[in-house]
C-alpha cells in the first residue's frame, strides 16, 4: 500500500477523491509593473480522501490561505487544477456546486456571519441555493444541535463568545450539506476555552458524522489527531506525513520557522545530548514511559 | 455616546406589536411620520401621543428603555425649540432687550419640538419591536412592489441587514480604539471645538480601515455560501399577514382619519394653539 491510499476511510461514490489538485500555481496580480509577482504558490499537488482529516501548517504568508480560496473558486488558479469530487474549479458553472460540497470556514468569527440572529444565519446558505422554508427549519434545528448550539437559536451574534460564533459559522456550513469543509485557522483568533470547544466540534463531525475535513492552522497541537499533515513552505509542500512522521522532523520544522509539541521537541534536544530515544514521542505520557523504560 | 441610540437595537418581549408582520408596523409607522407632517393642531397631537402611547404599553417595552433613544436628541430638540420660539415673528407676548416671543412663535417651538419627539420614538419603537431581520424582511417586501425601486429591493434590505448586524460589533470596536489611543495618550475630552474634533481622526481612520476589511472578508464568507444576490433564493421565514395586522391596519386607518380631520374643525381655545 502507498501513503496516499493508506489513510483512505470511504470510498466517494464516484470513486473520485473529495480534493484533487494537480500542479497548482498562483501568483497574486502586482499593480507595479516593475516588481516581480511572487509566487503564493508553485506547483502544489494533494489529494484528499473522503472522511480524512488533512492538516495543514505553515508559518504566515507560506500560501495556505491561498490554497483554500482555490479550492473554494474564490481564486482561479494561474496554471494546474483543482478539482473538488471531480468538479473543476475553473469552471464557472460548477461554481455554486463546488461551494456546496467543499464548505469553507474562515478566521474572523464575526466577519462570516451575516445575520443579526443565529438561526437566519445559520439558513443564510440554504435560502441562496433556494430551500423550502419547511426543509430550511428542520435543518437548521439539525445543524445546531450537531455543534452543540441549540441553546441560542434565537441569540444574537455579538452576545456569543469567538468560540460559539465559529460554532455558529460550522453549522451554517453543515447545512448546506457539504462533503467536505475547509478551515482556514478557524481557531486563530480564539482563547484557549474557545480552541478547545471549535476542535472538539470539528473533531466530531469527522470522527462521528464522516466529515472530510481540510484544517489549516498554526497550532500543532490541533493535528496531533490528523490523519495527515501537509507542511507549507514558501507557497510548496515540503512535507507530507503522520502527525509522527512530521512531528519528528523537528530539524526541518524549525528551519521553516515552525513550532513543534513540547515533548517531541524535548524529546529532540534530549537526543542531540546523547539519550537514546524514540523521535516520534508527542505527549507527556510517551516521554514518561520513554525516559522510565 | 455611541451605547445611547437605541435605533436599531432589538428588545424582545413577544408582545402583540412584536408578533405583527413587519410589513405592517414598516406601513404604520411611515404612516404615521406622514401624519405628523399632517397635523397642526393640538387634538391632533393628542391623538398622535395617545397612539404611540397605545403601542408602547402593548409593546411591553419598559417607557424608561424608549425614552432612552431620544437622550442624543435633546440638544437638537432643544434647539429646536429654541429657535423656534424666539425666531419666528408674529404678535409679540413677551420682550426683554433683543429677544422676543411672538404667540406663532410659542405654538410653532411646541409644535416642531413634539413632532421630532414623536417622530423618533415612533421609528424607535419600531425598530425596538421589530428584530433587524424582520424588519429588513419587511422593507424588502415593501419595496419589491414598488415599480421604480423594485429592482433594487434585495440589495438595499441585504445592506440594511448587514450594517444592523454590524453595528454592535463596530461600536465594540470603536471603544476598545478609543481605549487603545486613550491609553497612548490621546486626548478626547479637552479642547475647543476644532482640536476634539481633530482628535476623532485617530479614532475614525482605524475603525474605517478596519471596516473595510471587514466588509472583504464577510463579502468572501457570503460568496463560499452561495450567496448570488436576490435571484432564487427562498427564506426561512416567509411573511404572512394575520388577524392582528388586520386590526393594526383598521387602527392605523381610524388613527389617520382622526388626525386629518382634526385640521379642519375650529377650536374654542384662543391662546396661544388656534
Ligand atoms: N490579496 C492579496 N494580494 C496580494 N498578495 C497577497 C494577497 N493575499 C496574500 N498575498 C500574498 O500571498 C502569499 C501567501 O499568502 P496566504 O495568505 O496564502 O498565506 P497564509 O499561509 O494563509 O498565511 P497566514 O498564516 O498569515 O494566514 C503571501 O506572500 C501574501 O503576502
Ligand atoms: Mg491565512
Amino acid at each position: 500500500m502507498n501513503e496516499q491510499t493508506a489513510y483512505i476511510k470511504h470510498q466517494s461514490p464516484s470513486g473520485e477523491p473529495i480534493i484533487r489538485v494537480e500542479n497548482l500555481s498562483y501568483a497574486y496580480p502586482v499593480e507595479d509593473e516593475n516588481q516581480e509577482p511572487k509566487q503564493a504558490l508553485s506547483d502544489i499537488n494533494l489529494t484528499v480522501n473522503p472522511g480524512e482529516f488533512v492538516g495543514i501548517i505553515g508559518h504566515n504568508g507560506s500560501g495556505k490561505s491561498t490554497l483554500s480560496k482555490i479550492l473554494n473558486g474564490i481564486i482561479v488558479p494561474d496554471s494546474g487544477d483543482a478539482w473538488i469530487e471531480g468538479m473543476n474549479t475553473k469552471d464557472a458553472e460548477k461554481i455554486w456546486d463546488i461551494r456546496k460540497t467543499a464548505g469553507m470556514v474562515f478566521q474572523n468569527p464575526d466577519n462570516q456571519l451575516v445575520s443579526s440572529v443565529v438561526e437566519t444565519d445559520v439558513a443564510f446558505g440554504m435560502e441562496n441555493l433556494g430551500v423550502p422554508s419547511d426543509k430550511i427549519k428542520e435543518k437548521v434545528t439539525e445543524v445546531l444541535d450537531m455543534v452543540g448550539m441549540s441553546d441560542y437559536r434565537k441569540a444574537r451574534p455579538h452576545q456569543l463568545s469567538g468560540g460559539q460564533k465559529q460554532r455558529i459559522a460550522i453549522a451554517g456550513i453543515l447545512a448546506m450539506k457539504p462533503d467536505c469543509i475547509i478551515f482556514d485557522e478557524p481557531t486563530a483568533m480564539l482563547d484557549p476555552n474557545g480552541r478547545g470547544e471549535v476542535m472538539k466540534t470539528i473533531l466530531d463531525l469527522n470522527r462521528n458524522h464522516g466529515m472530510t475535513v481540510l484544517h489549516i492552522t498554526h497550532y500543532m497541537s490541533e493535528l496531533v489527531n490528523a490523519d495527515r499533515i501537509v507542511v507549507m513552505d514558501n507557497g510548496k509542500i515540503v512535507a507530507v506525513g503522520t502527525p509522527r512522521e512530521i512531528f519528528s522532523k523537528v530539524a526541518m520544522l524549525k528551519k521553516i520557522g515552525l513550532d513543534v509539541p513540547q515533548m517531541t521537541e524535548l524529546a529532540y534536544l534530549l537526543r542531540q545530548d546523547g539519550y537514546d530515544l524514540p523521535q516520534d514521542i508527542l505527549t507527556i505520557r510517551e516521554m514518561v514511559e520513554a525516559l522510565c523504560h | 455616546m455611541f451605547k445611547d441610540i437605541t435605533l436599531g437595537q432589538y428588545y424582545p418581549t413577544g408582545s402583540v406589536i412584536h408578533r405583527l408582520d413587519p410589513r405592517t408596523k414598516i406601513n404604520f409607522t411611515f404612516a404615521y411620520i406622514i401624519l405628523l407632517f399632517v397635523v397642526n393642531n393640538p387634538v391632533g397631537y393628542l391623538i398622535a401621543i395617545g397612539i404611540l402611547a397605545l403601542v408602547i404599553a402593548l409593546s411591553k417595552i419598559p417607557f424608561v428603555y424608549v425614552a432612552r433613544g431620544l437622550k442624543p436628541l435633546i440638544f437638537i430638540v432643544v434647539l429646536t425649540f429654541v429657535l423656534n420660539m424666539f425666531m419666528t415673528p408674529g404678535q409679540v407676548l413677551w420682550q426683554w432687550k433683543f429677544l422676543h416671543i411672538s404667540r406663532q412663535g410659542l405654538k410653532l417651538s411646541i409644535f416642531m419640538s413634539l413632532r421630532l419627539v414623536l417622530l423618533v420614538t415612533g421609528t424607535s419603537i419600531m425598530t425596538l419591536a421589530t428584530s433587524p431581520m424582520d424588519l429588513t424582511d419587511g422593507m424588502e417586501a415593501d419595496m419589491s412592489v414598488i415599480p421604480g425601486i423594485k429592482r433594487f429591493a434585495h440589495d438595499l434590505a441585504m445592506m440594511m441587514s448587514i450594517a444592523l448586524r454590524f453595528i454592535p460589533t463596530l461600536m465594540e470596536e470603536t471603544d476598545k480604539i478609543i481605549k487603545a489611543q486613550k491609553a497612548r495618550g490621546a486626548d478626547f475630552e479637552t479642547g475647543n471645538l476644532i482640536e476634539r474634533a481633530k482628535a476623532l481622526i485617530p479614532i475614525l481612520v482605524p475603525l474605517f480601515v478596519s471596516a473595510f476589511r471587514r466588509a472583504d472578508e464577510l463579502a468572501t464568507a457570503m460568496e463560499a455560501r452561495c450567496y448570488r444576490g436576490g435571484a432564487g433564493r427562498t427564506r426561512m421565514y416567509v411573511l404572512s399577514y394575520q388577524k392582528a395586522d388586520t386590526i393594526a391596519y383598521v387602527v392605523l386607518a381610524a388613527t389617520a382619519a382622526a388626525m386629518i380631520l382634526s385640521r379642519f374643525i375650529s377650536y374654542p381655545w384662543p391662546f396661544p394653539f388656534n
